[in-house]
């Protein structure tokens, strides 16, 4: 009973595995837990269930439910138009995303099989069986050989290398390709088959880096031995075996559980503000739609209401149709009407804009420009449902290390006792070293410093040497081996190579490796260095002290060969200095911050390491803290912490180092072009003040001329007042400085910077009163709004995601877009409404998590500038071209309908409303969507400025959306009109035949297809070979089908309406003038505001280039100008149908009178 | 006369189509340089300025005024004539035809119009019947019909399409031609008698072929086992539309022009666009170019009033026209072609005079040349 509430206690947070499925003592009845089977199941279908759960997903979607609603509503009810005209375009739809899905689903059904059915070998009862990899069950041993890909999560219990560790490589799980080593439990025995333990361990969860467990062992008769159990025992799914001939571990996670698996989970999906806009045009469309069909059902029965129009003798009803309620009449009536205008919201926008969104951002992924040839790779599209965000960026929020710097660390000064050392690659100094400034007095004093300061940076440190994988163990071998030979060293040294988590560690280790103080590598336990004597040394590596990123710091305790331990720390010059002895600081901080300002914009300096020393009796204590905090299996990470904090504490301080960090090429003309755009730079970096504001400058995201407002922790303490009321203060002054006396952003008489800190944004954040806090988020924004440039430095990872979200969410909710290449900058590149990662040192993880990755940040510039731009172009001018089109369609359906007593009879043909939007009006629209350049991709990176044209969704706002409204409206009128006006007089033909309706309503489609298609081509700026084939295309195309509808009769119509209709119609004089009149008249007004269009810039040569846009961009024009303007084109194109249509009367009087 | 400029940047730009190999980039492949995928595909780029579209607007309205010029003028040119003899009013003939009409009277009420007309008509003219307030575009009416039936084939003779409905079946007889549009074709019949100054009524012989069109009368409307068949075999079992008063094979003595492919019957079934219409009803041959067709003088008109449109406030007219190249009499082609002739050179002047105000301004010289 007890053994079962345990285990339903434990269910909830551990599990326990029985290696090798022994039971842990034998008077126990051993139930076998119950755990997931390793399949791994990433198909979402399987033969049977596709169908119904494909087409329910696909339903789900509103656009669909709505076709799908309007189909059945054809199908039951009896409407004007065949249930085929709505149901084609559907089924079509549908059936490509199930194919598509299909297709996608059967890829995924193939590479699971190829997984789970992979052979694997355990060991069972000493003997080894080859099984399916998705035979295995939590407990398996499971034997891996090299070069295999691990089957599920284990725990490393046996290695075929000496030293009881492993090589892996997770290039497939996170994309880092350095091999890094795992090491088995320590104490396994090495019999596997008499292994008796049981490993408790937490539940499965997603993150790749963060596991704890443990593992008793139970020797016969004994107390079971206790084994802490990290990431650095657990081989996971995915990763592969390197350098290593085979292990044997046992299963813990499998299946669906294992962490590759489980973080298949897709991120939250971002919407693009484009979207939006379109299902807030969707929404005033349908309004459109239902209230045409309310007013003609109204009508309908208002005109039915007088004698003899509802049921004339010439046009009885059924006998069914006389005897349906009346209320369900008009009910069907308007179900009909709302029918036959249906296509004013049309399937194939939902088809062309996801095909624009898919098929455009490859021009991303083929930009040669954005091939980098360092890493040989490209851009990556993570998403493409954000290409035309990358147009509308307001904020960018960089990181700086490895984002505006190279990341390429470089060891370039350092400063032991307060003596400055700077590395010179002069060979006359025996040893490379030499000092710039101070006394040279105390000569062995110093050299003992020094020296310890050098075995300071070869000890600490997690870095791996390089072991070429090609020469294998030969290779090996000799590493182990060579250390005793001194001659063969110095070429050696030379090619050593280091593999380490973060780039600076390399550099301090290949900088004290300049300075004769090698790191030959880590042998069981044991850290090998050369010393400039040539001497080997050895410390036994007893804990390190991992780095992160809250502590900014890290530390190893070794012990010397003499059995003094000693522990080494190093960090940012932040965390390490309260943690030292106070005395010691002083001399060192003044070197810190000198580095930390240089001028040198070319180059930025960092101050990289400190390292210390304690003493002896501390060790005891610490392991035995260290001990208890590994082996805890909850809150391991906080009592880790707490062990850390209390371990690193009373140091003394050795020395500092300057690492150098390149800026990213053309880091500044980015941002200068960036700036240009409008768009406002923000640095979040947790890097110091100094660092990050001399990368600013370096940068030019500060000028010399730029006012800087600081808002740090050393600022609020200058006063000496209380923090809180000095914040209080400075932010009140830096408001009143910024937003209150800057007249206007733009006139930019004084550039302001704004600097702030971790602390001090916390501060911000949470202020200790409620209405302060919302009160300082309001001045912080305002001020940080007004400032050119705004530098965050100090911040945590999730501050950094806090200060986007902060934005995101201000007035106007701008655009934001993230820029990072590390897992800090992870949070804020999913917090942002882009995130794009750079393919950086620091692994994949931005990479993974963002939605668009480049190698450079100079890849930025084009990114937004050219493809943003265009993107946001195309898409724009595409949504309100198919709102447009499907207007001036439906209008005169719905114009018709007062001609032919609310009827619903359709204007069109069936074939006609059918194939308008899928084939005759598609294509173009998709050609113009991907190709066009209405500027030239030069022209738009080398003036940043016109980016801010299509700022705030400029293209999508109300005021272009009612002008392409108005402008459908006005087509649609002109093609009913004017064949209304022809057909006053139905005879048209030389041999006086007469016209009937489906000539009408060919004529207007004719003049239809023709106007909507010229008027994308007077739109068209770039014509290349594809535009021309698809829009002349698209019009002969229409042409022909015309012919041929038209030129047999069909045996599977029951009605031959359109029975050389077209023919007829192309033999009548009257109709080819019509139709010509009709477009040109359509077309005059967008031809008269494309001439008048001024173009704007600053050289005439740009007039060039800059090309015109229609009406949308009205605010060139001089609002006088469009008054005077709409006059002269407008008012006389209606007010000429006025008159003819009052002339006619005249004409008739006029000739009766003759 | 369009300013462009080409933009070749990149001749040697081999097009490739490649399919989708976008996704995760294949590491190490560096992006194929061809112009499609840089973006770079050569490009005409026009740039529609005041300087190329101001000598088009006034290209346009020079061409449009003169062809407008002359539609108006052609369309003035023809002759045209329309009476109606609804006989709404009673001072009208047939008003007593109007008022005593009844589907079952066995005998045709007649009534005669008189008119006058006051130009010769010099070529071949068309007499047309007008109907107004007539919904044949009515949704209910238009898909009333069934062209399989009208095609000529068997099955849809003795099985009408249930969109006849409810003109498909009599008596449990199905009915040919089946369907509303059919059921109610027009059935009046009109004579023209010219009075000669002398006393005598001549009779104008009025044509009946080559009123429909030939597609339709040749191909879409075929008689139940060809047109040569002896019809009344053909049309067994079957019955008349309800509101006719003969068999569909007995529209016409005529052989060719009898049954389905009577073109009168063809006529009426090419629904019209709008509830005001007119159908081609005769076509009044030219004899000679001496003797016009019909010289001015009086006319009589006669009817045989079957028709009734009375209780949908409906009108008939009779029209007679001489036909151009452009059909009918229709001045708004004429009308429309002018008037935006006259306001594209209108507006052209207008922006001529602005843009040179402001053009001037700008040191934009494009419009001097």
């Amino acid at each position: 009973m007890s053994n079962r509430c345990s285990n339903e206690e434990t269910r909830v947070d551990s599990r326990t595995i029985y290696v090798g499925h022994r039971s842990s003592s034998t008077n126990e009845a051993f139930i076998p837990p119950k755990f997931c089977d390793n399949r791994i199941v990433s198909s979402k279908y399987t033969v049977w269930n596709f169908l119904p759960k494909n087409l329910f997903e696909q339903f789900r979607r509103i656009a669909n439910f709505y076709f799908l609603i309007i189909f059945l509503v054809q199908v039951i009810v009896d409407t004007p138009t065949s249930p085929v005209t709505s149901g084609l375009p559907l089924f079509f739809v549908i059936t490509v995303t199930a194919i598509k899905q299909g297709y996608e689903d059967w890829l995924r059904h193939k590479a699971d099989n190829e997984v789970n059915k992979y052979p694997v070998t355990v060991l069972e009862q000493g003997r080894r069986i080859r099984k399916e990899s998705e035979k295995i069950k939590v407990g398996d041993v499971v034997e891996v050989e090299e070069d295999v890909t691990f089957p599920c999560d284990l725990i490393l219990l046996q290695s075929s290398r000496d030293d009881d560790t492993c090589f892996v490589t997770t290039a497939s799980l996170d994309g880092e390709s350095n091999h890094k080593t795992h090491y088995t439990v320590p104490d396994t025995e090495k019999d596997l088959e008499t292994l008796n333990a049981t490993i408790e361990c937490e539940q499965p969860q997603p993150d790749l880096y963060k596991f704890v467990g443990r593992m008793h062992i139970y020797k016969n008769d004994q107390e079971p031995a206790v084994r802490s159990l990290g990431p650095e025992n657990l081989l996971l799914k995915g990763a592969t075996l390197k350098n290593t001939q085979r292990i044997c571990g046992v299963a813990i996670y499998t299946g669906m559980e294992t962490k590759m698996a489980l973080n298949y989970q897709g991120k939250s999906q971002k919407r693009s503000a484009v979207e939006k806009s379109i299902n807030a045009f969707l929404l005033v469309y349908l309004c459109i739609l239902v209230s045409k069909a309310l007013v003609c059902t109204t009508l309908k029965y208002v005109w039915q209401g007088k004698p003899g129009q509802d049921e004339p003798w010439y046009n009885e009803k059924t006998q069914r149709e006389k005897d349906t309620n009346l209320y369900l009449k008009m009910f069907t009536d308007f179900l009909s009407f709302m029918v036959l205008f249906n296509f004013i919201i049309p399937v194939s926008m939902y088809v062309t804009v996801e095909m624009q969104k898919f098929l455009g951002s490859f021009f991303i992924t083929w930009d040669k420009d954005f091939f980098d040839p360092e890493i040989k790779e490209g851009a990556l599209v993570n998403t493409s449902d954000l290409n035309e965000e990358l147009g509308q960026v307001e904020y960018v929020f960089t990181d700086k290390t490895g984002t505006l710097t190279q990341n390429n660390m470089e060891f370039i000064e350092c400063c032991i006792d307060g003596f400055q050392y700077k590395y010179r690659d002069a060979s006359s100094d025996l040893d490379g070293f030499c000092v710039t400034d101070g006394p040279l007095n105390k000569v062995q004093e110093k050299a003992g410093r020094e020296e310890l300061f050098l075995r300071a940076l070869c000890l600490c440190h997690t870095v791996q040497v390089k072991e070429s994988s090609e020469q294998g163990q030969g290779q090996r071998d000799q590493v182990d081996g060579f250390g005793l030979d001194g001659e063969v060293l110095p070429p050696l040294r030379e090619q050593r190579g280091f593999i380490a988590s973060s780039p600076d560690e390399v550099a301090l280790v290949k900088g004290a490796m300049r300075f004769g103080f090698t790191f030959l590598g880590l042998e069981s336990k044991n850290m090998k260095i050369l010393t400039r004597n040539n001497d080997i040394e050895m410390y036994e590596l007893l804990h390190v002290l991992n780095f992160d990123p809250v502590r900014r710091r890290m530390s190893v305790i070794v012990r010397s060969k003499s059995g003094d331990t000693l522990l080494f720390c190093k960090g940012a010059d932040s965390s390490i200095f309260p943690r030292v002895r106070q005395e010691e600081v002083e001399r060192i901080r003044m070197h810190v911050e000198r580095n930390a300002t240089t001028d040198d914009y070319l180059l930025v300096v960092t101050l990289g390491a400190m390292c210390f020393a304690v003493q002896e009796e501390d060790y005891a204590q610490a392991d035995a803290g260290l001990m208890e905090a590994r082996l805890a299996l909850q809150d391991r990470e906080q009592k880790l912490m707490a062990v850390y904090n209390q371990v690193e504490t009373g140091m003394s301080l050795i020395g500092a180092t300057a690492v150098e960090d390149r800026l990213q090429e053309e880091a500044a003309e980015t941002m200068e072009a960036l700036q240009g755009a409008g768009i406002k730079v923000w640095v979040l970096t947790g890097d110091k003040m100094e660092t990050a504001k001399s990368t600013c400058y370096a940068c030019r995201l500060f000028q010399r001329n730029t006012e800087l407002l600081e808002l740090t922790v050393r600022t609020l303490e200058d006063g000496g007042r209380r923090r809180e009321e000095r914040l209080h203060e400075l932010l009140l002054e830096y408001h009143k400085k910024a937003v209150q006396d800057a007249p206007t952003w733009s006139s930019a008489n004084q550039d302001y910077g704004f600097i702030i800190d971790g602390a001090t944004l916390s501060m911000v954040l949470n202020s200790s009163s409620e209405s302060n806090s919302s009160r300082y988020k309001n001045l912080f924004l305002q001020i940080c709004q007004n400032c050119t440039s705004v530098l965050c430095c100090r911040m945590a990872p999730l501050q950094k995601a806090q200060i986007v979200k902060m934005v995101k969410n201000s007035k106007g909710s701008p655009i934001t877009l993230s820029i990072g290449d590390g897992a800090n900058d992870v949070s804020m590149i999913l917090e942002a409404h882009v995130g794009i990662g750079i393919k950086g040192k620091e692994g994949r993880q931005a990479v993974r998590n963002s939605d668009y990755a480049i190698p450079k940040l100079k890849h930025l510039k084009k990114l937004l500038l050219a493809h943003g731009h265009l993107y946001y172009v195309r898409i724009a001018h595409l949504v309100q071209y198919f709102f447009y089109k499907n207007l001036c369609f439906i209008l005169p359906q719905f114009l018709y309908q007062f001609f032919c007593g609310y009827s619903q009879q359709p204007l069109y043909d069936a074939a006609y409303l059918t194939m308008y939007n899928i084939c005759f009006t598609s294509m173009p629209i998709l050609a113009y969507s991907l190709l066009e350049q209405h500027i030239c991709i030069e022209v738009l990176l080398d003036n940043a400025a016109l980016y801010r044209d299509i700022a705030k969704n400029g293209m999508l706002r109300w005021r272009p959306f009612l002008y392409w409204t108005l402008l459908g409206v006005f087509h649609g009128l002109l093609f009913f009109f004017g064949v209304r006006f022809l057909f006053s007089n139905p005879a048209l033909q030389d041999n006086g035949q007469v016209f009937g309706n489906w000539s009408y309503g060919t004529i207007v489609f004719t003049v239809l297809v023709f106007t909507v298609t010229l008027k994308l081509a007077l739109d068209t700026r770039h014509w290349t070979w594809i535009n021309h084939f698809v829009i002349w295309g698209s019009l002969l195309f229409y042409v022909f089908f015309s012919f041929f509808w038209g030129g047999i009769i069909w045996p599977f119509l029951k009605q031959q309406r359109l029975y050389f209709v077209f023919a007829n119609m192309l033999s009548s004089v009257s109709a080819w003038l019509v139709i010509i009149l009709l477009i040109l008249l359509s077309l005059l007004p967008e031809i008269l505001l494309v001439v008048f269009h001024k173009p704007r810039g600053p050289r005439q040569v740009e007039l060039r280039h800059i090309h015109t846009f229609p009406l949308y961009f009205t605010h060139s024009f001089s609002p006088r100008f469009i008054y005077l303007f709409h006059f002269l084109t407008v008012l006389p194109l209606f007010s000429l149908w006025f008159w003819s249509s009052l002339m006619e009367p005249i004409f008739n009087i006029f000739i009766r009178g003759i | 006369m369009m300013a462009t400029s080409y933009n070749a940047k990149d001749e040697d730009g081999r097009v490739t189509v490649c399919g989708p190999g976008g996704g995760p980039l294949l590491r190490g492949k560096k992006p194929e340089n061809t112009a499609l995928k840089q973006q770079r595909l050569a490009a005409w780029q026009p740039v529609l300025t005041a300087g190329t579209a101001l000598p088009a607007l006034f290209a346009v309205g020079l061409l449009f005024i003169p062809v407008g010029v002359g539609l108006f003028v052609t369309s003035n040119n023809i002759r045209e004539l329309e009476i109606d003899y609804t006989g709404a009013d009673a001072s009208s003939p047939c008003f007593s035809c109007s008022q005593s009409f009844s589907w079952n009277s066995t005998r045709p009420c007649t009534c005669t119009v008189p008119f006058y007309l006051e130009q010769p008509y010099e070529s071949n003219v068309y007499v047309y019947y007008g109907l107004s307030n007539f919904y044949q575009n009515h949704r209910r009416y238009v898909k009333s019909r069934d062209d399989g039936q009208l095609n000529g084939n068997e099955k849809s003779l003795t099985e009408p399409s249930k969109e006849c409905e409810p003109y498909a079946y009599r008596d449990n007889e199905p009915i040919a031609p089946c369907g509303a549009i059919a059921n109610s074709m027009f059935n009046d019949t009109l004579e023209l008698f010219y009075n000669d100054p002398n006393g005598t009524k001549i009779q104008i012989p009025l044509n009946a072929t080559g009123i429909a069109w030939w597609t339709d009368k040749h191909v879409k409307f075929g008689n139940p086992g060809g047109n040569d068949q002896n019809l009344s075999a053909a049309f067994q079992g079957t019955t008349r539309p309800v509101n006719w008063r003969r068999p569909v094979y007995e529209l016409d003595s005529d052989r060719g022009n009898n049954g389905f492919v009577n073109e009168d019957f063809i006529v009426w079934m090419r629904t019209a666009a709008l509830p005001t219409f007119r159908k081609l009803y005769r076509i009044i041959g030219k004899k000679d170019n001496v003797v016009p067709t019909l010289p001015r003088g009086n006319y009589t008109l006669e009817v045989v009033y079957n028709y009734p449109v009375r209780s949908f406030e409906g009108r008939k007219r009779v029209i007679l026209s001489t036909i151009s190249w452009m059909g009918g009499k229709n001045p708004f082609l004429g009308v429309a072609y002018i008037a935006v002739g006259a306001v594209c050179f209108f507006l052209g002047v207008v922006l001529l005079a602005m843009h040179h105000k402001c053009g001037n301004r700008n040191g934009d010289g494009d419009i001097s040349n």
